[in-house]
């Protein structure tokens, strides 16, 4: 499945689909909104720091959604910071990925029943790829996250599906 | 350092036209409760008067009493020279909640008082930005701490219910 799995045998000419080369690219690095809200940013934060390193998957935090391949909503969504959500996600190029961290994103959390002011899921505004759960999630869950969007994208593909 | 009670018998002097009542039977801080719409005057005094000098606005909280039908709004002051604290509550009604701002005498009212309006829709006078500060500025649905509120089906097309 992979691109690189095959040994070169002629030279240092590698075949590959053109989809095969795309994923590996696009799964490779996949730059994120530097975008936090919550305690799960707090993990996000450390995911990104040293010791876990969310650079050798390819995961760079940049300051713009204009720069960036995935958002990752970690933390408490209300309704105010909902539509700003939205509007990120839609200054974001496509194709671009969304991995809701942490239970608040996810499904309201704690908050589910009396919290006036909080979105019930982040999924009611954009699309999710991958949900994380946990409260907050460890930064090895939302590693395994990470990996298993990189899967989602490895398997996708330009042909459109026949019905 | 003055005590609940001496501080209270000092209003009284200072302020003969108006109304104090000291509540020492509760399982809480005695307090003083004053009048709503001269707050500002008494908050003026307890904060110049060298022997009160209450220099520090702890806290500004708004509470329901919808079993009175009323609003109310607790100071919580301290006085960081003299090491003193007092407790002052206003009492308005619930259907025209109305109460003089501080935010000249201790400038972290502002926000404070811009909470409880967001919340409890309690007007404070005089405010000079009397914006919600917490929900969004377009918020519609009415004031979420009160105890008669009940939250809208939708905003901006999500859906708030669970």
């Amino acid at each position: 499945m992979g691109l690189l799995d095959k040994e070169f045998t002629d030279g240092n000419i590698v075949i590959a689909k053109a989809e095969d080369l795309m994923n590996w690219a696009r799964l490779s690095s996949l730059w994120q909104v530097s975008f936090g809200l919550a305690c799960c940013a707090i993990e996000m934060m450390a995911t990104s720091a040293s010791h876990y390193d969310f650079d050798r998957f390819g995961v760079i935090p940049r300051p713009s959604p204009r720069h960036a391949d995935i958002i990752i909503i970690s933390g408490t969504v209300t309704l105010k910071m909902a539509t700003r959500i939205k509007r990120l996600y839609e200054q974001m190029p496509e194709p671009k990925y969304i991995i809701s961290m942490g239970s608040c994103s996810n499904s309201g959390g704690p908050y589910w029943e009396h919290g006036y002011h909080v979105l019930k899921g982040i999924d009611r505004v954009i699309p999710v790829d991958v949900y994380v759960p946990g409260c907050p999630p460890r930064p090895e869950a939302l590693l395994e996250g990470l990996i298993k969007l990189q899967e989602k994208i490895r398997k996708a593909s330009l042909v459109k599906k026949s019905a | 350092m003055k005590n609940t009670e001496e501080i209270f018998q000092l209003l009284k002097e200072n302020f003969k036209d108006l109304n104090f009542e000291l509540k020492t039977d509760l399982p809480v801080d005695n307090f003083i409760i004053c009048n709503p719409l001269e707050i500002d005057k008494i908050s003026r005094y307890l904060h110049d008067n060298p022997e009160l000098n209450f220099d520090s606005l702890i806290n500004l909280s708004g509470v329901d009493e919808i079993k009175n039908n009323q609003l109310s709004v607790y100071y919580h002051l301290e006085s960081t020279s003299l090491k003193h604290k007092l407790v002052l509550k206003v009492i308005t009604d619930r259907n025209k909640p109305e109460i003089a701002t501080v935010t000249d005498i201790w400038k972290g009212a502002n926000w404070h008082e811009r909470e409880a309006y967001d919340l409890f829709g309690i007007k404070f006078l005089n405010h000079p930005d009397l914006r919600r500060i917490l929900m969004p500025y377009d918020w519609e649905a009415g004031y979420p701490l009160r105890k008669d509120y009940e939250n809208p089906e939708f905003y901006h097309g999500m859906k708030v219910p669970y």
